[in-house]
């Protein structure tokens, strides 16, 4: 399972890196939204792959680390899957203002030659 | 206490003086008065504590760690000038009431007249060294504010930028140098560094910090080669010249010399860079001040000379030279504020300052000449004045500073020079000003002004006048106390009498006057010829410099910057990978990435099928985004699904829930975007093509393809070590204890970390607020503005086009969803309600609740129209947004009013009514808070993006309208 969980965080994030070196914003914000995938599950990934251990102190049970998942990295992940989404709004609508005010989509509000 | 409020005092009135209305003239002179006044009554009330026990402090702990706090510390040298300052704020206040003109934007004056002399207190006052150099540049600051008062002048910005610029840098090197000096002495404050004179100055980092604090000193007090900034700042208002740039602000360089004197001075290199830079000063600000055209001119080159005679005797080494600077810095104070008051006077009654123009202006206003002549003739050392005193023992120091000849002889016969110069241009400023014939082509007509407008410069002769006439009973003790807090038991012996008989300094002060009556003479029959340049300073004209510098500096800038970088963001981006890889890969390449000896979990099938759907998904979307973006979006929502399973399968049942809620809300929000870009069909664009294009995506490809297993390899690798013992147990024991609650992640983020999640639900108010703002001045693209094909196909099946109010579901394809959705909308709110009330125990939370509500009405809108939603209900996301903020911090607040600090968690067990015993905490306030922040940041972002739409439609139909 480790060796498909690092592959997936390397498909994520080559995929992420290509489409940000492309010229089309469109292709930027796909990009930076595979990228924080990536991101988010390498932080999460620190805790280490704990199956079935949610980090929940059920009744009766010992508040024992050892006995569950990392919760920190998921506490850090969670604020960071929801500014992701405020950040890429934010693109977004720069970018299509851009697009308004130079007419091409292209990241360098130019066409490049 | 008291030593606090002084310098809190003025900044409280500079804030409230800020918010008053622009034509509160006599509100703003009361304010600031009262203000100043104030700080004068507590000063003086500090008198006989200072008398008795020499220091009154105040401490504040701040940084404990790092040796700062903030700490005020008065002495008796530091009583003398929280006196000017406070009491020439006074009198300066009460004059620059009557010099404004009613057009002048008051509060922009008094406010940042008030700010300077809070930070000014804050320097004579601070008892930390780091402290006073951030009050000095905040001097540096206000001042910079000020000169540019005026600021629609050409001169006054010039003259600002090149003081602040001047003085500021200055002040860089000073925080430097005293952040030396602080670690040389091992401590910052003022009492410890003080008493470490020997083992900083037997440190080797000696030379470098005295240099770095005597730029700051020098620069500050516009001494050679710095001089050349004081005359151009005399664009600024006659009170700001009078107050900051004569009496107090230029002071604090000698007041920072004399303060440290104790722990730098008594070197060679001290006696080579102050004597010398003094001496400069000293002659050429004199030598200057004889040939300006300009009435300020004058006094500011005066001004340098009379700083210059300061920092020399600062730099003798000797302790009877401190005495005599001390008591000059407040002599020249008082003299030079009364000569730039006189010169405000004429300039406001008389309409100019120029000298060439003014002429027998005693006739008609007599008060202000006859104060302007006893003031010049402090200035030029006249007896029975307070000048002539502290001249005098200036003069007596330098005929015992040096052993060598040369400065046996050189060094007096340079200050009976100096002091030549100076009596010929209070005379030039007294004879030409006030007497000779009354010009008549003046642009006003000359007259006396109000009398409150020449009360502050009469006090301030009386002041002159009473200490040149009874120096032992006047300024006597205040100046012992004063010199004694510098020099302790090693004070000298002096004398402050006005008659020491016929002496040597008497000699050469009677040398001085006929020298300058005579030099006078000579400047009268070359008058006319005057260019309003001196012929000395020609070679040291440190404005061409200053411009030279400025200029090459841009230069360099903009050559470094073209070389360095790169307008096309593809590029940055490239830079910025290989960069960051690079960091990345170093310390692997030197230290190997080996694999850890914990064990695999063993592979589940299950995973692995979603895992290659993951993957395909993936690189689906990275191939298809540029000519099939709806396709790449659908596969980018596969790959976060995938995501979100992963959470989901590794124990995260948190993060899994919020990645699904985030996903749709993307998704949404994409697909809301895709309108407004270019269609792109061209698959065969023969650029695509060409050999360049080709090499460009294989290179793209192959650092893609190496970041990728780079981080994958990284990431196996970190996988199959044994985790290493973090915060987590500390988390997981605490949790229930006293967090509250069970589920670790959640207690985490609203009470453990509930900083950061404040500060993370801030930044997506702020960022949905933004969103909101881009859009409502949006401007697409003209080709995007019509109405998009597929939905004109729909319009023109259906026949409806716009939407009708009194409908109770909207028409089309979608009413039978419609109803669907209407019921789907309590059914989510509950459901969102639910998640959020069982954060603390189980899955869910704030932040999920919030985006399941805030799908739920997204949909709505998605299915029935916006007009139509909008018709129905008001969602104001604002309004949510706003009250989310408020819950989040007023739960922190709350903790506050329990005397525990903010944000702690404050918990109540309380029996309710048919509901039976609840846990009531504050966190679930503030996790109340983040749930209405999530809905109103979501949907404030979504609706205005969707509002877009029919607002350009709206615009197109207008135009159509119009056209058609």
């Amino acid at each position: 399972m480790e060796a498909l969980f690092a592959l997936a965080i390397g498909v994520l994030t080559g995929s992420g890196v290509w489409l940000l070196l492309r010229p089309r914003t469109f292709q930027v914000i796909v990009g930076l939204a595979l990228l924080s995938y990536a991101v988010n599950l390498f932080i999460f990934g620190m805790g280490r792959l704990v199956v079935g251990r949610a980090p929940i102190v059920a009744p009766g049970m010992v508040a024992d680390a050892a006995q569950m998942a990392d919760p920190v990295p998921q506490a850090l992940v969670l604020t960071a899957i929801v500014i992701g989404f405020a950040t890429t709004a934010l693109l977004l609508v720069v970018l299509l203002a851009a697009r308004g005010l130079t007419g091409t989509d292209h990241v360098d509000g130019r066409e490049s030659g | 206490m008291t030593l606090a409020l002084i310098v809190l005092l003025p900044f409280l009135g500079s804030l409230c003086a800020a918010f008053l209305p622009a034509n509160a003239r006599n509100a703003e002179a009361w304010l600031a008065g009262v203000c100043a006044l104030a700080c004068t009554v507590l000063t003086l009330g500090l008198y006989p504590q200072i008398a008795d026990d020499g220091v009154v402090r105040f401490v504040l702990p701040w940084l404990g760690q790092a040796g700062l706090a903030f700490s005020l510390r008065m002495d008796g040298f530091a009583w003398l000038f929280t006196l000017l300052v406070s009491l020439m704020g006074t009198l300066v206040v009460i004059y620059a009431r009557y010099y404004l003109s009613p057009e002048d934007p008051v509060p922009r004056f008094f406010s940042f007249l008030l700010a300077f002399t809070g930070s000014m207190l804050g320097i004579v006052l601070s008892g930390n060294l780091v402290q006073l150099a951030i009050f000095w540049e905040l001097t540096s600051f206000s001042s910079f504010m000020l000169i540019a008062y005026w600021y629609h002048r050409v001169d006054a910005r010039h003259g600002a930028r090149m003081a602040l610029t001047v003085t500021a840098a200055g002040g860089f090197c000073l925080l430097a140098g005293v952040i030396m000096l602080g670690t040389m002495a091992g401590s910052f404050e003022l009492d410890q560094v003080l008493a470490a004179a020997e083992a900083v100055q037997s440190h080797p980092w000696y030379p470098v910090m005295l240099v770095l604090v005597l730029l700051g000193a020098l620069t500050k007090s516009a001494q050679f080669p710095f001089q050349f900034w004081l005359p151009h700042a005399m664009a600024a208002p006659t009170p700001v010249s009078a107050y900051l740039h004569s009496a107090t602000m230029v002071k604090a360089g000698v007041f920072l010399l004399a303060r440290l004197w104790p722990v730098l001075a008594g070197t060679d290199l001290w006696f080579a860079v102050v004597c010398g830079a003094g001496l400069a000063s000293l002659l050429i600000g004199a030598a200057a001040a004889l040939f300006q055209r300009d009435m300020k001119g004058v006094l500011a080159y005066s001004t340098v000379s009379h700083l210059g005679l300061i920092t020399l005797l600062l730099g003798m080494n000797s302790r009877l030279a401190l005495v005599a600077a001390v008591f000059h810095m407040m002599n020249h104070a008082t003299f030079k504020a009364t000569l730039f008051m006189a010169a405000g006077i004429v300039d406001h009654e008389a309409g100019t300052r120029d000298l060439r123009r003014l002429s027998g202006l005693a006739h008609a206003m007599p008060i202000t000449a006859t104060v302007a002549v006893v003031a010049a003739a402090a200035m030029a050392g006249v007896p029975l004045l307070n000048g002539f005193l502290s001249k005098e023992m200036f003069f007596a120091e330098t005929i015992f500073a040096g052993d060598g000849l040369l400065l046996r002889v050189g060094l007096p016969a340079i200050a009976t020079m100096a002091g030549a110069f100076s009596v010929a241009y209070s005379l030039r400023l007294i004879h030409q000003v006030f007497y000779g014939p009354l010009a008549q082509d003046l642009p006003r007509v000359p007259h006396e002004p109000t009398r409150w407008m020449l009360l502050p410069s009469m006090l301030l002769v009386a002041a002159c006048l009473l200490v040149g006439i009874f120096p032992a009973r006047t300024i006597g003790p205040v100046l012992a106390l004063a010199v004694q807090s510098i020099l302790g038991a090693e004070t000298p012996p002096y004398s402050l009498v006005v008659w020491h008989g016929f002496t040597v300094p008497f000699l050469m002060s009677a040398i001085a006057f006929a020298g300058g009556i005579g030099l006078y003479l000579l400047r009268w029959f070359y008058g006319q010829r005057a260019t309003g340049g001196a012929p000395l300073r020609a070679p040291f004209d440190g404005r061409r410099v200053f411009d030279i510098v400025i200029v090459v500096l841009h230069r360099v800038a903009e050559r470094m910057v073209r070389f360095a970088s790169s307008r096309r963001l593809q590029l940055q981006l490239l830079m910025m990978i290989s960069m960051a890889f690079a960091v990345g890969a170093i310390p692997i390449a030197t230290h190997g990435l080996a694999r850890g000896a914990a064990g695999l979990t063993p592979v589940d099938p299950v995973y692995a099928l979603v895992w290659i759907v993951g993957c395909v998904c993936a690189v689906g979307a990275a191939v298809q985004a540029k000519f099939h973006r709806l396709a790449a979006l659908i596969m980018l929502g596969g790959a976060g699904l995938f995501t979100s399973l992963t959470f989901a399968w590794f124990s995260a049942p948190d993060l899994a829930l919020t990645q699904v809620a985030v996903e749709v809300v993307t998704l949404v929000l994409l697909l809301l975007g895709l309108r407004w870009l270019p269609r792109r069909l061209d698959l065969d664009d023969p650029d695509r093509r060409t050999r360049r294009a080709r090499l460009r995506r294989a290179r793209d490809l192959a650092l893609a393809v190496i970041v990728g297993a780079g981080l994958a390899a990284l990431s196996f690798a970190v996988l199959t070590h044994a985790p290493v013992e973090g915060l987590a147990q500390f988390f997981v024991e605490h949790a229930l204890p006293k967090g509250g609650g069970r589920n670790v992640v959640n207690v985490i983020l609203v009470d453990f970390r509930g900083f950061d999640t404040l500060g993370e639900i801030t930044v997506v108010s702020i960022v949905a607020l933004t969103v909101y703002a881009l859009l409502r001045r949006f401007r697409p693209a003209p080709e995007s503005i019509d109405v998009p094909r597929a939905q004109r196909a729909s319009i023109a099946e259906s026949g409806i086009r716009a939407f009708n109010p009194g409908e109770l579901l909207p028409g089309g394809d979608l009413r039978i969803p419609a109803v669907l959705v209407r019921l789907l909308l309590p059914m989510a709110g509950l459901v969102a309600v639910y998640l959020l009330l069982r954060g603390h125990d189980a899955p869910g939370g704030g932040f999920v609740g919030g985006l399941v509500m805030a799908t739920a009405f997204i949909t709505q809108y998605m299915v029935s129209g916006a007009q139509w939603v909008e018709w129905r209900m008001r969602v104001h996301p604002q309004y949510w947004v706003a009250l989310g903020l408020t819950a989040a911090g007023g739960a922190g607040l709350l903790a506050w009013a329990a005397g525990r600090p903010f944000l702690a968690s404050l918990g109540a067990d309380v029996t309710l009514p048919l509901v039976g015993p609840v846990h009531l905490a504050s966190v679930l306030l503030f996790d109340v808070g983040v749930y209405l922040v999530v809905i109103g940041a979501t949907s404030l972002m979504l609706v205005s993006l969707a509002h877009q739409s029919f607002r350009s439609a709206r615009e197109s139909f207008a135009r159509d309208g119009a056209g058609g």
